[in-house]
């Protein structure tokens, strides 16, 4: 073909990232367009990849905590938690119950501010700046309850084997639930936008549809897979104290950008609701219990339920004070196949919102 | 505070940290801290861009974009390292997968203390690196002016040596 005959109109191909204003981590992917329709998109992801299972080969078992904890600084606790249940399991030790409680009001906060922390984003990514920054405002309440209860904005640090480090009191937990009362009133409001707005009912109405048989079978979890109608939740499980409270499942059933956002707004209310039961009833008594010794050889796994979703985590022991191996399965991992299928179709100015409203956390996708 | 004569554009980059600086960072960009007092806004350009903020310990895959972004912004230019890892790698100073701080990739101006750092110490940070810019401006321009100097200089000396050489 001679330079000056034209080329047939073929696929183009775009790149997305890693460097990209609305991705507040990296992350790349090629978009594959015909004109304006997106028919392929390529992830490549490793950007984040700091190699930190390989760690446990380094630290104490009991130090590793740490570490696990910086996965992610959005779902830290989580992360220090779900390491300790692993370890805990493998050791066949029995938290206090006032360590399983405390654990669950920090969950639950942790999902508070992770899900506020999303609505700003993906606002963020519509352009809706006043949006972004009331929720991240209302965010910031949030955090300083954590602060103040846990000890670290972002990084709790507040996870241990055996149970948890700080112990809080009662009047302290109380005055805190009642100083997040505003943050209530303030998420009712903002869902009352992300709801009616038209700005953002256009952009997100109809939009990245995944139906419920492709969110299954592509392995979605957390706000995700509810949002395409599957009533999956591992808090059901009953990890932590989630056996002894009372809780609703979210789900929406149009698999759309707009279901997993209302899903999230709506989960924020939910996890109001159990830290108001966990205050109320906390029991008194130690937070943790005294770990010594070696662990035994043998393997464990735990299945918690974070903002993102489902996570597992898996350990493996040789009877050192270092464990052989750690494995994390995060959501955003699973939920990359159904983000490839949501960014399908969808038009490239709908790529950033549809990539939002997966909530990725490449962090922890690649530890 | 003193010192800041012009409003510093941000871009803001995560080359491997654990998100914690970053949610951190943009804590400053919202109502609470806000850093856009001080005039800053952030941009996703990085020619657009006078201060980098970067987290994290930069592991292999992300040298060549820093190294990209970094050579892309327009001298005068600051950067600002955030966190224990973007020092010395932190917690994940022996993981396999790491360049062990952002110094060893780009030249860093400011360090920013703690994992993860408070949005008031990145405030504090980035106000000292604009601090640093307006330097870095005014000695731009000044040798900017000593070079046109001497190129003048330059020339009337030739032009001179030319006349020399015609009389002679």
């Amino acid at each position: 073909m001679s330079a000056h005959e034209k080329a047939a109109p073929g696929p183009t191909v775009i790149p997305f990232g890693p460097q990209h204003p609305v991705l507040p981590e990296p992350l790349h992917f090629d978009l594959v367009l015909q004109d304006e329709k997106v028919i392929d998109a390529i992830p490549q992801i490793g950007y984040i990849h700091r190699g930190l299972e390989l760690l446990v080969d380094k630290r104490d078992y009991l130090d590793y905590v740490h570490v696990a904890e910086r996965i992610c600084g959005i779902c830290s606790f989580m992360h220090g938690m779900g390491y300790c249940e692993a370890v805990e399991t493998l050791l066949g030790i029995t938290v206090p119950d006032r360590g399983r409680w405390l654990r669950t009001f920090w969950c639950e906060l942790e999902r508070v501010h992770s899900h506020l922390l999303w609505l700003g984003l993906g606002a963020d990514s519509l352009g809706f700046e006043n949006l972004f920054m009331a929720a991240w405002r209302a965010r910031e309440t949030v955090v300083d309850v954590a602060e103040e209860t846990a000890g670290g904005r972002v990084i709790f640090g507040s996870a241990l084997v055996g149970g948890v480090s700080k112990d809080p009191s009662d009047e302290t937990l109380k005055r805190c639930i009642a100083a997040m009362k505003p943050v209530r009133a303030e998420t009712l409001r903002l869902a009352n936008v992300v709801m009616n707005e038209s700005t953002v009912r256009h952009r997100f109405e109809g939009v990245g549809v995944l139906s419920k048989e492709m969110a299954y079978a592509l392995g979605a979890v957390g706000p995700m897979l509810r949002a395409s109608g599957v009533d999956y939740d591992v808090r059901r499980r009953g990890y932590a104290a989630y056996a002894e409270v009372d809780f609703e499942t979210v789900t929406e059933t149009a698999g759309d950008c707009m279901a997993r956002a209302l899903v999230r707004v709506r989960e924020i209310e939910q996890s109001f609701h159990i830290m108001d039961q966990i205050v109320a009833t906390m029991p008194s008594g130690p937070v943790a219990v005294p770990v010594k010794g070696m662990p035994p050889v043998g393997e464990a796994w735990v299945r918690l339920e974070q903002p993102r979703g489902e996570v597992l985590y898996y350990v493996r022991s040789n009877g050192t004070r270092n464990l052989e191996r750690f494995r994390v399965r995060t959501p955003t991992f699973a939920n990359v196949p159904a983000m490839v299928e949501a960014v399908r179709g969808a038009s490239l100015a709908d790529v950033p919102n549809i990539i939002l409203t997966i909530d990725p956390c490449i962090s922890c996708t690649e530890r | 505070m003193s010192g800041i004569e012009k409003s510093p554009w941000l871009i803001h980059y995560d080359a491997s940290s654990c998100n914690g600086c970053d949610i951190e960072v943009l804590a400053c960009l919202t109502p609470m801290y806000d850093a856009e007092r001080f005039g800053c806004i952030v941009t996703g350009d990085p020619k657009q861009a006078d201060i980098f903020l970067i987290t994290g310990s930069v592991n292999h895959l992300n040298i060549p974009v820093v190294k990209n972004l970094y050579e892309q912004m327009p001298e005068p230019k600051a950067v600002v390292a955030i966190g224990a890892c973007a020092y010395t790698g932190g917690v994940f100073s022996e993981c396999y997968n790491i360049s062990g701080g952002v110094a060893n990739v780009i030249p860093v101006d400011v360090y920013v203390p703690g994992c993860a750092a408070k949005p008031e110490s990145i405030l504090d940070g980035v106000v000292r690196a604009a601090q640093i810019l307006a330097e870095k401006r005014k000695s731009l321009k000044v040798s900017q002016r000593e070079k046109r100097k001497a190129m003048k200089k330059a020339k009337r000396v030739k032009g001179g040596a030319k006349a020399a050489g015609g009389q002679s």
